[in-house]
């Protein structure tokens, strides 16, 4: 269940990646995580939105206010892009793989940070990844 | 882009970081701090980061290459005013920064390195310590 305002913001540079942060931010306070969820939230929005600008070539973040199954209340993300995709799904979740030069902690160390996570994503078919943070 | 400025402090680099980190920044700093610790022959390298509401891999990874990078060149790195939050989200994600050394504060930073703030005592002697790590022990 989803309200249907959201907010869209492109990520096509590096300067991109440091206003997904604050758009994040901006949301989890707004949305009542608590200080530590908060910053966990944004440094998951950061691990996805550089894989975005650096992996999928650039796209965009769709940030919304959502309610889990629960009822509880939080913040939802959506990363997509229409890059190259991800050939081995399995593989680029776990801990220490790395396609290039990070450290291979960006799409396991998002989904350990958050309380929901999806990946959709074929070779040549781009990347969507979805991730909510809920209240406590 | 921003650029971190770097500051001496008798034999210490002092780099405190008040902006929003982006990418391209982080890389510059690396290239910026090697340039000065070889220019300067400075020991000690500290790295505030009580403004950092967010360190990501990428921010995280930095402060383990600038700690191996000083230590090749004979200057000990200590990362000073961790957030709470931060240190929760890091250790979550995975990144617990084994190399890097930290303190809690600016204070005990520079007391870490052996040399105490320039108001802490006399000239060239280190305020009394409390017991703590030593310096002299460095990996």
């Amino acid at each position: 269940m989803t309200t249907p305002s959201g907010e869209e913001m492109p990520i096509a540079s590096s300067d991109d990646v440091v206003r997904v942060r604050q758009v994040v931010r901006a949301a989890a306070a707004a949305a009542g995580l608590s200080l530590v969820d908060q910053t966990k939230l944004v440094t998951a929005a950061s691990e996805l939105a550089r894989n975005t600008y650096a992996h999928g070539g650039g796209g965009a973040m769709r940030v919304e206010r959502a309610t889990g199954e629960d009822g509880r209340k939080g913040v939802r993300l959506v990363f997509t892009d229409e890059g190259p995709g991800i050939a081995d799904v399995d593989r680029a979740l776990s801990e220490g793989w790395s396609s290039g030069t990070g450290l291979g902690l960006g799409l396991p160390g998002a989904r350990q940070l958050c309380d929901e996570f999806g990946l959709r994503s074929e070779a040549g078919g781009g990347t969507t990844v979805t991730v909510a943070k809920w209240t406590r | 882009m921003d650029r971190v400025p770097i500051l001496k402090i008798g034999d210490v680099l002092l780099v405190s970081i008040q902006t929003d980190l982006q990418d391209q920044t982080v890389l510059a700093l690396q290239e910026d701090l090697s340039e000065r610790i070889v220019a300067t022959g400075a020991h000690g390298v500290i790295i505030d980061i009580t403004a950092v509401d967010v360190v990501d891999s990428f921010i995280g990874r930095m402060f383990a290459t600038i700690a191996s990078m000083s230590r090749l060149m004979d200057a000990e790195t200590v990362v000073v005013g961790m957030r709470p939050a931060v240190a929760i989200t890091l250790v979550e994600l995975g990144l617990s920064l084994g190399g890097v050394r930290t303190a809690l504060d600016l204070e005990e930073g520079m007391r870490l390195l052996g040399a105490g703030l320039p108001h802490a005592g006399p000239a060239g002697s280190a305020r009394p310590a409390r017991p703590g790590p030593a310096l002299a022990d460095g990996p």
